[in-house]
C-alpha cells in the first residue's frame, strides 16, 4: 500500500492512525505461523482447546474486520528517524499523538488512558506522555520508519526487573527468567513472546526488554552468544508446563527474544517484559516527500 | 473431562456442583460484565449494585462500544481481562450477592479456592485475547448501569453459545492453576539443577 500526502506532518498522522487500527485487526504473518506451529505441537486437551479457539478468533477478526483483542492497549511507537528527515521529532511526536487520537475517535476504539493517581480517563488513548514513543536516529538518511505496538495491560502487568550481581552470572539470568514466567502463569495470555533486556542500567534493561518483544517473531540477536541464550531459554521455558492460558500444556512461549547492552562491571541487570499471543505490530516507512509504505518488516 | 451447557442466571446449585476442574462449558442466557472500578465502587465505596446478581455469571470485561442513545450501546469488540487483580472481591460477591460463576482470563490465585468451595461458586477460564470470537457470541447489550465509569460499567449481555470455557476452579476445592503451579515448581528445581 502506498499513499502520498501534502504535508509531512499530516502524512505521519495518517500513517499512525492507520497503523494503530491495522495492528489491532490484522496480526502479522510471522505470528500466524508461530500460532499454527504451536497448535500442531500442543498435546494437552485444554491447550488444544485454547489454541483452536485462538485460531477461530483470528479467522473471525479477519472475516469481520474486527479487533483481534478488545484491549486496544497503550499506543507505543518505535521511530527510526533519518538525520535528514525534513520533519523535526517534535513534529513527529505531535503527529503520532494526533494519529492515535484520530484512530480512537473515528473507529471508535476503547480509550484506556487514565490519570495514574485519579484513574480518570484522559480521552482518546492520549494523555500526559502518552502515546509512548522510542527514538533511534540514523545518520546519512532522509526517511522515517514508524512501528506501532499497541501494548495490552494483561501482558504489561507481567513485567519483572532484577538487579542481579555479577557473581549470579548467566545462570542467575536464566533462573530469574524462568521463575518470572512460571510466576506469571496464565495472566499474560500465553503462549506469547518473552522479551528480555540484559545489561545497561535498570531503566535501559527494561527498555531493551520492550524492544525485544516488538521484534518480528523468531528473529535472533546478531550476537551469537546472545542468540544461543535465546534458544536455550526458549527450550527451558517450554518445559515448565504452564501451557496455553496457564491451564497446563506443552507450549508456554512462542518465542524468547533478548536485547543486550554493555554494562558496568558491578551491574548485571535483567528485565523481563511479556507480549501476549496477540502480539500486535505494524510498521510504515515515510519518505522525505511524504510517501508512505506499510509493511511488517521491523 | 466432560462437556456441559449451563444457562445463567442459575437457581439450582446442582448446575454448579456438577462442574469439575478441566471440564468444557458453553454458556447460554444472561451474563453480567464487571471490572476493577465497578467492584471498587460496590465493596470499597459501599454502593449497592443496581442489578440483581443472584445466581449470576460475571464476566471480567470492559467492552469497546458505540453509543446509540441514552443508556443504549452497540457492541464493537468485547473481550475479557485478567482476573487475578480482582480476586479479593470473590467472597463478597458470593456471600452478599449470590454470584455463582466468575469468568475471566489467567485464573484466580489460591485464595479463591476456599470461598468458592464454601459458597458453591466456580471460576471459568476463557481464552484471553479472543475477543473477535467472544463478540459474536454476545447477542445484545441489554442494560448498562454506572455509565460514568465507562468502560468499567455494569453491563448486562444476552449470550448464545458463549465459550468454550474451561472450569479453572470448581466448587469442590480443585484448581487447575494450583495444579499447574505445583508441577511447574517441581520442574523448575529440575531445570535449575541442569545448569547450576
Amino acid at each position: 500500500m502506498s499513499t502520498t500526502t501534502v504535508s509531512l506532518e499530516d502524512a505521519v498522522l495518517e500513517a499512525a492512525a492507520h497503523l494503530y487500527v491495522w495492528a489491532l485487526k490484522d496480526i502479522p504473518q510471522d505470528l500466524r505461523d508461530a500460532l499454527a506451529a504451536a497448535r500442531d505441537r500442543e498435546t494437552s486437551v485444554t491447550g488444544i482447546r485454547v489454541l483452536e479457539t485462538i485460531h477461530r478468533n483470528v479467522e473471525i477478526a479477519d472475516e469481520q474486520k474486527n479487533l483481534v483483542c478488545q484491549d486496544t492497549g497503550i499506543a507505543v511507537y518505535y521511530c527510526r528517524v533519518g538525520e535528514d528527515f525534513p520533519l523535526h521529532p517534535a513534529g513527529i511526536y505531535r503527529a503520532l499523538r494526533a494519529g492515535t487520537e484520530k484512530a480512537t475517535v473515528e473507529h471508535p476504539l476503547r480509550s484506556n488512558t487514565v490519570h495514574t493517581l485519579t484513574r480518570e480517563n484522559t480521552g482518546p488513548n492520549v494523555g500526559y506522555r502518552v502515546p509512548i514513543v522510542h527514538w533511534d536516529f540514523i545518520p546519512d538518511w532522509d526517511g522515517l520508519d514508524v512501528k506501532c505496538v499497541p501494548k495490552g495491560s494483561g501482558s504489561e502487568n507481567m513485567t519483572f526487573l532484577k538487579m542481579l550481581v555479577p557473581a549470579d552470572g548467566v545462570n542467575g539470568i536464566k533462573r530469574f527468567v524462568l521463575e518470572s514466567i512460571v510466576g506469571a502463569g496464565g495472566k499474560p495470555c500465553p503462549p506469547g513472546i518473552v522479551g528480555i533486556g540484559i545489561g545497561g542500567s535498570a531503566d535501559y534493561a527494561m527498555h531493551l526488554a520492550k524492544e525485544a518483544i516488538a521484534r518480528p517473531i523468531g528473529t535472533r540477536n546478531p550476537d551469537p552468544l546472545v542468540a544461543q541464550l535465546e534458544d536455550e531459554l526458549y527450550d527451558l521455558l517450554n518445559e515448565t508446563g504452564i501451557g496455553p492460558m496457564g491451564l497446563g500444556g506443552d507450549v508456554t512461549v512462542l518465542q524468547c527474544h533478548i536485547e543486550h547492552a554493555d554494562t558496568h562491571m558491578t551491574l548485571n541487570p535483567v528485565a523481563v517484559n511479556y507480549q501476549c499471543w496477540a502480539a500486535r505490530r505494524a510498521s510504515a516507512h515515510v519518505g522525505a516527500d511524504g510517501s508512505v509504505e506499510f509493511d511488517r518488516e521491523f | 473431562m466432560a462437556t456441559h451447557e449451563v444457562t445463567f442466571p442459575i437457581t439450582d446449585p446442582a448446575e454448579i456442583e456438577k462442574l469439575r476442574a478441566g471440564d468444557e462449558v458453553l454458556v447460554q442466557g444472561h451474563i453480567i460484565g464487571i471490572r476493577d472500578r465497578t467492584q471498587i465502587r460496590i465493596f470499597d465505596q459501599g454502593v449497592e449494585p443496581p442489578m440483581d446478581l443472584a445466581g449470576a455469571f460475571l464476566l471480567h470485561t470492559a467492552p469497546n462500544v458505540r453509543k446509540l442513545g441514552p443508556g443504549r450501546y452497540e457492541k464493537i469488540c468485547i473481550g475479557t481481562t485478567t482476573s487475578a487483580r480482582m480476586v479479593r472481591f470473590t467472597e463478597g460477591l458470593g456471600e452478599q450477592y449470590g454470584v455463582r460463576a466468575i469468568c475471566g482470563k489467567g485464573g484466580f490465585p489460591d485464595e479463591a479456592i476456599e470461598p468458592m468451595q464454601r459458597l458453591g461458586m466456580v471460576y471459568f477460564a476463557i481464552v484471553g485475547g479472543a475477543a473477535a470470537l467472544e463478540t459474536t457470541q454476545i447477542e445484545e447489550i441489554e442494560e448498562v448501569a454506572w455509565e460514568e465509569l465507562m468502560p468499567e460499567c455494569l453491563w448486562k449481555f444476552r449470550v448464545k453459545d458463549f465459550g468454550p470455557l474451561t472450569v479453572g476452579i470448581d466448587a469442590h476445592g480443585n484448581s487447575l492453576y494450583r495444579d499447574v503451579q505445583d508441577r511447574a515448581k517441581t520442574k523448575l528445581e529440575e531445570l535449575y539443577a541442569r545448569f547450576q
